[in-house]
């Protein structure tokens, strides 16, 4: 373009524009951090509801159908409108800066991907004012609870995450074509920083079970418009066949989540170690074994179900199998911290937090994966609060730690270190009341999804709920945080703007000017 | 990696939003077509996708005219087509995936022979229970012309099976039968596009052309075809999405398929079109080589599906 990005001084019309219409990666980046961000307040108001009526033993607040619709959405919402479109505002951003591409390899499509969000999470959220209520069986939509018993506004959840899917795959095909097209000369794909390993990995996911998930869904349209028969018996249909496609899709999905968090979490630690990232080569191929490993796992999230116990120990040793990688990444980010000259600036604090509290995570999931023992724990709290140690702790953690890690780059204003330490530590502290007694009452036999709980549950209870709010402050503590930074954060105009971080994105000036590498740089 | 300085990034664009807004107004009119009745939205948002995936595709047809499109932007085409593709072999996959499940394993449960082992064939007591009070009487057999409903319900029976499946005739009837003749179509389709790609290479427009235009018929034939066989199933074999896991298979696995043939078709007729019009050439040629993939691809979807719903039964 013949001149800079509109702003606000050039009149709304042009200002709108620019971000409608835009084929910026930077541009299409930050729509989906802030669209991102919009959901996981959204996200997280649901979860105070929950929280909220979990306060005290009985009813108070609201009508369990309506709890039961909270937690459906509240779920819904952080995964697919949160936390992934986090990491692909990431993604665009931070890619093309870090192989020195001049743009994403299909822009246009790039800005597609983007502008269908807001009408699948319209389409989503207008289902709560529906008659019969919006969704309410669980983010992971079990047949029949889905199908034969689910309210009528089930018809534009399916339409919703169709559109949702095609917005993934394009994305993820445009960030699988950037990176093997893209990169700088010089770039060798061993020579790619982590996150650019991770995010290509996690592409190529998406691809492969987004339309597993768009099948799974039209199986259910079908079943409750059509009359047929997938997930009912009497047809000769099954209802586990529901769990077995959803499960298909959802166990790549929670990698899909956690790759790009290992990938930001792989970035920062080396920074603020003054070390270079231990075991690289190790880093990817564990990074690999990860993504081959999720997609023979998932009936181990079906344990209960009456699978053969030739099943049930196959599933159990495959999914033990993933402790194996994971351990490599946990000991490499460790083993880059040992002797190394360490600071703990806001992003360190966060990803240190994220190794210890994800790892925390990974062995309650190691805990679950032992099918006789699960019998015990399936759908308790405990896994609720385990899968909140991976996806918060794991995921939520590493997305801020990148906000605060490379938000000098993105707007060449740095933010307030007191200000972001306190933030910090609320969040950390708030995290860890709200979650952690979860395992208690879980191991102690409280079920999820429940609107209500019998007294021996109420302490616990209590606690979680005043931790869920201190963690919802944090979040609000963050928000003013990047806002601060934006309007009144001192200017910083250097490149590098940590002491001991590598790679192409901090050889451009920061803010990073609107066009990067129209020539490609040359990578050593 | 990046060789070339000048990767063309196109300026602003109105066709992304214009084309979220049609998949947003298409997404919201299905389901409240389908809940209430009206299909207005729906068609709507169809009209729009319509005129601006035209809309879309000329303008990228004009800038590689315009020698906009330098080899890196074309590797990048490249890499969107086959990762698109792989995207169809998953949807394919999950509906295979549940073919399988359903016949091999959930249908072996309904009946109550499900196996101990896999080297031991007596039925686990679970599955014996399950078939004794859930589905008495039925048993497990594919295509399976009863439903487990039918067996345990008899007349009261909502899901009520074929009268007719889909089978192998027998091979007296072979010549008569019309999934034979349309898996003659579609492989014959994939040899001669590959002919007429041959001819394109070798600068012979009127080979490329010729053979080309075949494709396109024998695509639109095996399309007639397959409408011609559903409307028999529906009037006089009693088979329809509603026979229970058979018909829903059967028209779900077919049906999907054959909504990717009327795309391949349509993509090839696009390059038909551009063939006679004088576009490609032997150094440029992408817009008709991803049809042929893709084109290719449905066929082999195709050959799958004779086998494992047609044949093997």
């Amino acid at each position: 373009m013949a001149h800079g990005p509109a702003t606000l001084a050039d009149g709304w019309r042009a200002y709108i524009s620019r971000w409608v219409f835009t084929t910026n990666h930077k541009d299409i980046g930050t729509l989906y951090l802030w669209f991102s961000f919009a959901m996981f307040l959204m996200g997280g108001a649901f979860a105070m509801v929950i929280r909220a009526e979990l306060f005290q033993p009985g009813m108070q607040l609201i009508r369990p159908e309506f709890f039961n619709q909270m937690t459906t959405m509240h779920g819904l919402v952080m995964v697919f409108g949160a936390i992934m479109p986090a990491f692909v505002g990431l993604a665009n951003w931070m890619i093309p800066l870090m192989i020195g591409a001049p743009d994403m390899a299909l822009p246009r499509m790039n800005n597609l991907s983007f502008w269908i969000l807001p009408f699948a999470f319209a389409i989503l959220t207008s289902t709560l004012f529906m008659e019969g209520g919006g969704p309410n069986f669980g983010w992971t939509f079990y047949a029949p609870l889905s199908t034969t018993y689910a309210p009528e506004s089930v018809n534009f959840f399916i339409f919703a995450i169709h559109i949702m899917g095609a917005s993934s795959i394009m994305g993820s095909i445009n960030i699988i074509a950037t990176v093997m097209n893209m990169r700088a000369p010089g770039m060798t794909y061993m020579k790619m920083p982590l996150f650019v390993w991770t995010w290509v990995i996690t592409a190529f996911l998406l691809v492969a079970v987004m339309p597993v998930l768009a099948g799974a869904v039209t199986m259910m349209l079908m079943d409750i418009n059509f009359g047929t028969s997938f997930f009912d018996a009497a047809g000769g249909g099954d209802p586990v066949l529901f769990q077995h496609v959803f499960w298909f899709f959802g166990h790549p999905e929670v990698y899909i989540i956690i790759l790009p968090a290992f990938g930001v979490v792989s970035q920062i630690i080396p920074t603020f170690s003054r070390k270079p990232l231990f075991g690289y080569s190790s880093m990817v191929y564990a990074t690999a074994a990860i993504a081959f490993l999720s997609f023979v796992v998932w009936a181990h999230h079906m344990f209960t179900v009456g699978m053969p116990i030739a099943g049930e120990l196959y599933f159990m040793y495959a999914t033990m199998l993933i402790a194996v990688p994971t351990g490599v990444k946990v000991f490499n980010w460790i083993t880059t911290m040992y002797k190394g000259s360490l600071t703990f600036e806001t992003p360190m604090l966060f990803s240190i937090a994220f190794v210890i509290l994800f790892t925390f995570g990974g062995f309650t999931g190691l805990m679950l994966s032992i099918a006789a023992a699960d019998m015990q724990y399936h759908d308790t709290y405990f896994v609720v609060a385990h899968f909140h140690y991976v996806m918060v702790a794991g995921a939520v953690f590493s997305g801020t730690a990148a906000i605060y890690y490379w938000l000098p780059k993105w707007c060449g204003k740095m933010y307030n270190e007191t200000m972001g330490q306190v933030q910090f530590w609320v969040a950390f502290i708030g995290f860890n009341i709200a979650f952690m007694p979860q395992h208690f009452l879980g191991l102690a036999g409280m079920p999820r999804r429940y609107a209500d709980y019998g007294l021996q549950f109420a302490d616990w209870n209590m606690v979680s709920s005043i931790g869920a709010f201190i963690y919802g402050g944090a979040q609000i503590m963050l928000l003013y945080n990047v806002i601060a930074t934006i309007r009144n954060g001192k200017p910083t105009t250097e490149e590098k703007t940590w002491e001991g971080a590598e790679g192409l994105e901090w050889t451009v000036p920061s803010p990073a000017p609107y066009h990067t590498f129209a020539k490609p740089p040359e990578f050593k | 990696m990046s060789t070339e300085s000048s990767y063309y990034v196109p300026e602003q664009s109105k066709l992304p939003i214009i084309t979220a807004t049609g998949m947003g107004l298409m997404a919201y009119g299905a389901a409240s077509w389908v809940v209430s009745g009206g299909s207005m939205i729906f068609t709507a948002g169809l009209a729009i996708m319509a005129v601006v995936m035209f809309k879309w595709w000329s303008l990228v047809i004009d800038e590689n005219m315009r020698g906009l499109a330098n080899d890196q932007l074309k590797r990048s085409y490249v890499l969107g087509m086959l990762w698109f593709i792989f995207s169809e072999v998953m949807f394919f996959a999950a509906f295979f995936g549940a073919l399988f499940y359903l016949r091999v394993i959930v249908n072996s449960w309904l009946g109550g022979d499900a196996a101990i082992g896999l080297f031991d064939d007596t039925p686990t007591d679970a599955a014996v229970a399950n078939n004794a009070i859930l589905w008495p009487g039925y048993e497990a057999e594919w295509p399976p012309m009863i439903t487990p409903d039918q067996a345990a319900n008899g007349e009261n029976a909502i899901f009520k099976g074929p009268d007719e499946a889909m089978s192998f005739p027998g091979w007296a009837k072979l010549l008569g039968w019309l999934p034979l003749w349309n898996t003659v179509i579609l492989v014959t389709s994939s040899i001669t596009v590959h002919i007429a790609h041959t001819g394109l290479k070798n600068n012979n427009r009127k080979q490329f052309i010729g053979w080309l235009a075949l494709t396109v018929l024998l695509g639109a034939i095996f399309l007639v075809l397959q409408v011609e066989e559903y409307v028999h199933a529906y009037q006089h074999m009693g088979l329809t999405l509603e026979s229970g896991i058979y018909g829903t298979t059967f028209f779900m696995l077919t049906g999907f398929h054959g909504a990717h043939v009327t795309l391949g078709t349509i993509m090839l007729l696009i390059a038909l079109i551009r063939a006679i019009k004088g576009h490609f050439s032997n150094e440029d040629q992408f817009g008709f080589e991803a049809a042929s993939w893709y084109w290719h691809f449905v066929d082999v979807v195709w050959l799958i599906l004779f086998f494992v719903v047609y044949v093997f039964d």
